[in-house]
């Protein structure tokens, strides 16, 4: 399978991607690792007329924490989370969640920029981004806006990404003491997408209550969901077998999954319960200082 | 030596749109190749069919099996999943250069000694995740191995041979540091 003909630049710069986006007017996508965009266009599910391959734009590609925040550069590669000592050490929800996204090829060049923008409700990056109460910078033609991830899915492939607009980087709070994150997923085989994914993140306060929570789910619902009201079941709660476990059952009831090949709906509803409460140990036994 | 390559023949597409050719140079194995290519040519396809490589398998062409495995500057990548252009002034290597000088690098010599192939068809692309893999980690446990070679489908070994054969070429490889397809 070849994809349709299109044109194709490859810019050294945010400025000029983003002239180019402005020129082609909604028919350019951006190319970023292609691992979503190119298998689309073999299919003609997508056909633009121009891709501009952001991969030569320097200084795209990092993860480092400044000031309030870690800040991940759109280009960073999927294995590049897996790698970085910081992320294991500080925030372990993105390698638990690099580690299950495809297979080690798919994330040697998959981005987490593209992982962020491709709106696919299977992707496993943009429930972590919502637990942890991640921010997207873009840049456009009317300059660079700062978002918060929680407004930014608003239906399948549908995001609040204008097509003239490039993403440059994730920005995540920093991490705090006694702050756990963690990723569960299943998946019908290796390298899958999720029958369903929970991600979690826990701030613990100086007495072992929960301070703050983030929780939110892959693969079950038109876009990945973040459960609010089981994450607010939890703040101001010792974090005990009772309230982790409302919190699990509050989390598939936000669930909204359809019926398909990877399983029934009820089945993947009660597997978002299970995979939060199992996420929610997890992050809870790291903000204690465990693994 | 660059080596000028013939363009690819444009393939029948549903779509009417055309879109200028692009010179692109690209170093296989060592060799600068220069070739004028559509922008949609698949790498797989600028190896198999302007380069004359076809050691590089097509095996699924939806990004799941890995039969296409190259390297790209030094890391395994699904060739059927990336642009001609993407590799534009970078390295590229294929099975074609795990051998050097008619001799075969130990993960080669290893599938053969382990018998870690029986059609062969995915073997190329095994190869070449298992030559970047020992790069890294060049004594890998079982696991290790095994999650080494999550994106390269095998239908007839069942793996255990492979594995075998991976953790055998780890161990001639600290024999003979020096030996060819050492690094990736
Ligand atoms: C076999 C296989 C299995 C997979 N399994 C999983 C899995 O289990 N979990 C998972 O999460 N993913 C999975 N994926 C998807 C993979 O992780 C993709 O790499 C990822 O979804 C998209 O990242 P990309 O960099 O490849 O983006 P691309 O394919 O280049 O782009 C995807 C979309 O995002 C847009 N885009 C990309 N970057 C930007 C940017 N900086 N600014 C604006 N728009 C941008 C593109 O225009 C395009 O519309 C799988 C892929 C394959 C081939
Ligand atoms: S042919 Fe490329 S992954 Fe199967
Ligand atoms: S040996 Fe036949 S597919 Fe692996």
């Amino acid at each position: 399978m070849i994809p349709p003909a299109f044109e194709y630049y490859a810019p050294h710069s945010v400025d000029e991607a983003v002239a180019l986006l402005r020129r082609f007017n909604g028919e350019a996508k951006v190319l970023a690792g292609g691992h979503s965009l190119i298998p689309l266009m073999k299919l003609r599910l997508a056909e633009p007329a121009a891709l501009i391959d952001i991969n030569r734009i320097p200084n795209l590609s990092f993860i480092q924490e400044e000031g309030t925040h870690l800040r991940i550069g759109a280009t960073t590669r999927t294995n590049d989370l897996l790698d970085s000592e910081l992320l294991r050490r500080s925030y372990p929800i993105l390698p638990d969640a690099a580690q299950e996204i495809a297979d080690p090829l798919v994330r040697n060049l998959g981005t987490v920029g593209g992982n962020v923008c491709h709106g696919d409700p299977g992707n496993d990056l943009p429930a972590c981004m919502l637990a942890l109460g991640a921010e997207l910078v873009t840049v456009g033609p009317k300059g660079s806006r700062t978002l918060p991830v929680s407004d930014f899915y608003k239906d399948t492939f549908v995001t609040a990404l204008d097509p003239t607009e490039l993403l440059v980087e994730v920005r995540v709070p920093k991490a705090r003491a006694r702050q756990g994150s963690a990723y569960q997923k299943i998946e019908k085989r290796v390298g899958d997408f999720a029958i369903a994914g929970a991600a979690a993140n826990l701030l613990l306060d100086a007495s072992g209550r929960v301070e703050t929570a983030g929780i939110a789910l892959t693969g079950v619902g038109p876009t990945a969901i973040l459960a609010s009201a089981a994450s607010g079941a939890l703040v101001g709660q010792s974090p005990d077998d009772q309230h982790l476990g409302h919190a699990a059952t509050l989390a598939g009831t936000a669930a909204d999954p359809n019926s398909d090949l990877r399983g029934p709906a009820e089945y993947k509803r009660a597997m978002a319960s299970v995979l939060t409460r199992r996420a929610l140990d997890r992050a809870l036994a790291r903000a204690r200082g465990g693994g | 030596m660059a080596v000028s390559a013939r363009p690819i023949a444009p393939a029948a597409s549903l779509s009417t749109r055309s879109a200028p050719v692009v010179r692109i140079q690209v170093t296989v194995n060592g060799s600068p190749i220069s070739a004028e290519v559509e922008p949609r040519t698949l790498l797989v396809h600028f190896l198999r069919e302007v380069v004359g490589l076809t050691g590089t398998h097509i095996g699924c062409d939806t990004s799941h099996c890995g039969a296409c495995t190259v390297h790209l500057d030094g890391k395994p990548v699904k060739s059927c999943t990336v642009l001609a252009v993407q590799a534009n002034g970078r390295q590229v290597r294929t099975v074609e250069g795990l051998e050097v000088d008619g001799k075969l690098s130990a993960v080669q010599e290893a599938f053969v000694e382990a018998h870690g192939l029986q059609c062969g068809f995915c073997t190329p692309g095994m190869m070449m995740t298992a030559t970047a893999l020992l790069a890294r980690n060049p004594n890998p446990t079982e696991p290790e191995v095994r999650d080494a070679i999550r994106g390269n489908l095998c239908r007839c070994t069942g793996y255990v041979n492979i594995v075998k054969a991976i953790q055998l070429a780890g161990k001639k490889m600290q024999a003979n540091p020096t030996g060819p397809g050492g690094s990736p």
